[in-house]
């Protein structure tokens, strides 16, 4: 059988970084095929080569046994390529049906275009409103606007960009199914992702890239995911340890009623949110992203300010202090942006240091020591195994993971009461993300308590001892880990079924 | 085949402070091509615009007169656009700072004291940042943009002078001209070189350069400020005021600009004019960028702006051509930084058209 996309000793380099590397991948027909790899192996650039946004400096690409040249993303779709992004390129204020327009560039009438949708999505179970308009939609619906648009074009190959990372485990399943009937129709699929169990569900064959190398080609259904994490990472995998049971202590964050109108046009607004973290415990917040996770911990940042009762620190009310003075209390916060928000691209890791440490040792008389600065710096990069060329190098030039290393590290350092964590391992690679669980972990032990944001939630189920899931502005009850399951949270993550706010 | 821009992977650090001098190279390129389109030689013309002004003594200082003025308003731009305020009316400001200034020494006439020429530096300040607060005010409570409110202030500052030298502060025994009384003795700033116009407002001004660089990299406040310009959500993050540091920028900007009025008015003015400054407040704009922000590069820029207006002057002198020409190259010289700028960040490709 002719390989629909067959790619050999495809090689791109950026100035001294290698890419990719004499990386060869065959697709077959009706294949799903993972393609699995930590952050920075390569395979965006890959991708992106296949997609036609980035050139190759070497190597051929044969669609259908054609070698053919792919200049740019509409010679890809030409060719019968389709790519679903990670971050949706939809305009808010369209219809779904107008978005779907602008993108295939149709010059159809909207009503037979409209026709066409609804007769695609009854195809594949995709369940969307044409004539809604997309700020109404939830984020999972979105997705399926993304990916209805690129089926309408009928493509031949469908690539995926870590899809599963805005879905519940419900949303996750259809997809999953819609992708085995493309599948069964003859449609290659390639799937990024790192969530290796989903992958072990859903794919007929993997490639496993290194350092921008192929280092091995396996089918997912006959390894574990200890297996297929050892192949990603070369080498095998320290479990994070987690203490049988930790001691907790008092309250030291407390939320009681806490209701914020939302800000911004397609925010979400927090409707009376009680929660209470104790010392020494790790508080998991689940919920699909859009949910109210960013209104929520603006809120207890201090970045939005609420009523002072709103939120208690160790009993005090800080409802109404902005993040410095909440900072001063003894309050971390690692946000969910790392460039631009949790450190400075254009700074250097010893300026970056600063930014959230800005105290009397770091600058007596608000004269910066650059001698504690440097120190502190240094002590970060050490203390946490931050690869960098040294404490000068600018934020931009480390990797994601290393990036949020050094942050994580810094508010760990400060040795706060209580750390707010967003998505502390997203987009980071394996062997940083069990470093940062770890680190999570230790803290809690010495007493600090730790509320995690995050939406994966293999990852609360690991570290967390109770879990919220959080949905339209309402946070559930938390309940211990041990009665938690995948099922009932993702129905609440559904917003299937309220449970009251304590 | 077509050209496009593709982003650098690394920007050269080179680059960044050569192309400041690139852009002057190019400007007085442009220069000489304008110059021989009006029928000079472009080599004469040139020599006299950028050599004549430095062959003596007396020149060199009145390069550092003119350069006193862009520095302190330069400066202040800087200290701002790091925090991404925007003060585009440094001239409004200068103008309020020679007023309130010239008013103190008007107030004591002929009988003033040993302090009387420190206060009116301090009233020049404060003149200036009062004028620059108005669009803090503006900005933090009603979200007017600061580029619009300060350029605007500027033209009602010079309307107010207008209107005082004109009116109320009129010199009873001029003649009916349009200016003050000359101010008293100890109302003028010392003269640094015998039988020059050079003024002690020249060493304030040096002053502010290393003023500044220690406030934008040695100071907690100087972090926030460029925390807040750099990266608006990580200040946010980090708890830094962003209305402070438009308040802080914005009023810092206007005492120095300020300053620079009541220096003009107490030293080669000696009296208030309906206009204190031929444009400095402006030209400190391109001083300001053409030194790449930072106070040593802006010492730099402002003896080369200095430097193009007095030989602007030789120019009409000389050669008999219009002050425009002085513009003319101003403008250039900011064009070619902006170009030169551009492919700092990116670089020029030529790519195939696609079917």
């Amino acid at each position: 059988m002719t390989a629909r996309l067959a790619l050999t000793g495809i090689t791109k380099r950026y100035g001294a970084m290698l890419a990719n590397d004499g990386v060869t991948l065959s697709v077959q027909p009706g294949e799903i095929h993972a393609l699995l790899g930590e952050n920075g192996a390569g395979k965006s650039t890959l991708m992106k080569i296949v997609y036609g946004v980035v050139k190759p400096d070497a190597g051929e690409i044969a669609w259908e046994g054609t070698p053919v040249v792919i200049a740019d993303p509409n010679a890809a779709r030409a060719l019968g390529v389709g790519m679903v992004f990670q971050h949706f390129s939809l305009f808010e204020t369209l219809t779904v049906a107008e978005n779907i327009a602008l993108g295939l560039g149709s010059r159809q009438p909207m009503a037979a275009l409209v026709a066409e949708i609804r007769q695609v999505a009854a195809q594949y179970g995709l369940a969307v409103e044409a004539g809604r308009q997309v700020h109404h939609l939830s984020v999972g619906e979105r997705q399926r606007v993304e990916i209805l648009r690129c089926l309408l074009a009928r493509p031949k190959l469908l690539i995926l960009d870590e899809p599963t990372s805005v879905l519940t485990p419900q949303e996750a399943e259809g997809l999953f199914a819609m992708l085995r009937r493309l599948a069964a129709e003859g449609c290659s699929v390639l799937y990024i992702s790192h969530k290796l169990q989903e992958i072990r569900a859903l794919c007929t064959a993997a490639t496993v890239l290194r350092a921008g190398r192929v280092v091995a080609r396996c089918d997912p259904r006959q390894e574990t995911a200890e297996s297929l994490a050892e192949m990603m990472m070369g080498g095998a995998l320290a479990p994070a340890s987690r203490p049988a049971a930790r001691q907790v202590g008092a309250p030291c964050l407390s939320v009681g009623g806490l209701t914020l109108p939302s800000q911004e046009p397609f925010g979400t607004t927090l409707r009376d949110i009680s929660l209470e973290l104790r010392a020494g415990e790790i508080l998991g917040i689940a919920g699909v992203a859009g949910n109210g996770q960013k209104e929520l911990l603006a809120a207890l940042s201090g970045e939005r300010r609420a009523a002072a009762d709103m939120v208690r620190l160790d009993g005090q009310g800080i409802g109404a202090l902005g993040p410095a003075a909440r900072r001063a209390l003894g309050l971390a916060f690692i946000p969910e942006e790392r460039l631009g928000r949790g450190a400075v691209a254009d700074f250097t890791l010893a300026e970056n240091a600063m930014l959230t440490r800005l105290d009397d040792r770091i600058a007596p008389h608000g004269l910066l020591d650059l001698k504690a600065v440097g120190a502190l710096a240094a002590r970060l990069v050490a203390r946490f195994g931050v690869r960098c060329a040294s404490i000068q190098a600018q934020g931009r030039s480390l990797s994601g993971g290393n990036m949020q290393k050094f942050i994580v590290g810094r508010e760990i350092d400060a040795q706060p009461r209580v750390l707010l964590a967003a998505h502390p391992t997203w987009g980071v690679d394996i062997g940083a993300a069990l470093a940062i669980r770890q680190a999570l972990q230790d803290l809690a032990a010495a007493g600090c308590g730790v509320l995690v944001v995050s939406e994966d939630l293999d990852e609360l189920l690991e570290i967390a001892d109770r879990i919220a899931v959080l949905s339209g502005g309402r946070l559930s009850l938390p309940m211990p880990v041990a009665e938690a399951s995948v099922e009932g949270i993702g129905l609440l993550m559904g917003g299937a079924a309220h449970a009251p706010a304590a | 085949m077509r050209l496009r821009l593709e982003a650098r992977q690394q920007p050269s650090r080179t680059m960044q402070w050569a192309s400041p001098v690139l852009a002057a190279v190019l400007a007085a390129l442009g220069g000489g091509v304008v110059f021989a389109a009006l029928g000079h030689n472009p080599a004469t013309a040139l020599a006299t615009l950028f050599l004549q002004p430095l062959a003596t003594l007396d020149g060199l200082a009145e390069l550092g007169l003119k350069a006193t003025p862009l520095l302190l308003c330069a400066i202040g731009i800087a200290v701002g656009v790091r925090a991404n305020v925007w003060n585009i009316g440094a001239e409004g400001q200068l103008t309020l700072g020679a007023i309130t200034g010239g008013g103190i020494a008007l107030a004591f006439g002929g009988d003033g004291h040993w302090w009387t020429l420190p206060l009116m530096l301090l009233a020049g300040a404060a003149g200036g940042a009062f004028w620059a607060a108005i669009p803090a005010l503006l900005r933090t409570r009603f979200n007017a943009h600061e580029i619009l409110t300060t350029l605007m202030l500027s033209y009602v500052a010079v309307q107010l002078l207008g209107w005082l030298v004109h009116g109320p502060w009129i010199d009873p025994e001029g003649f009916n001209f349009p200016q003050t009384r000359m101010f008293a003795d100890d109302a003028l700033l010392p003269v640094l070189l015998e039988g020059a116009r050079l003024h002690a407002g020249f060493l304030l001004a040096l002053l502010a350069v290393p003023l500044a660089w220690g406030l934008l990299s040695r100071t907690a406040t100087g972090f926030r400020l460029r925390t807040v310009g750099q990266a608006p959500a990580a200040a946010r993050y980090a708890g830094f005021s962003a209305d402070g540091a438009v308040w802080f920028s914005l009023v810092l900007s206007g005492a120095l600009a300020g300053l620079a009025g009541v220096c003009e008015a107490a030293g080669p003015v000696g009296q208030l004019q309906p206009l204190m400054s031929p444009g400095y407040g402006f030209a400190a704009i391109i001083v300001a960028f053409l030194g790449r922000l930072h106070p040593v590069g802006i010492l730099g820029s402002s003896l080369l702006m200095a430097l193009l207006y007095l030989g602007g002057e030789q120019l009409q002198v000389t050669l008999q051509l219009p002050i425009a020409a002085t513009g003319t190259i101003q403008g250039m010289l900011l064009f070619f930084l902006l170009a030169t700028d551009v492919f700092i960040d990116q670089r020029l490709v030529w790519s195939p058209r696609h079917a």
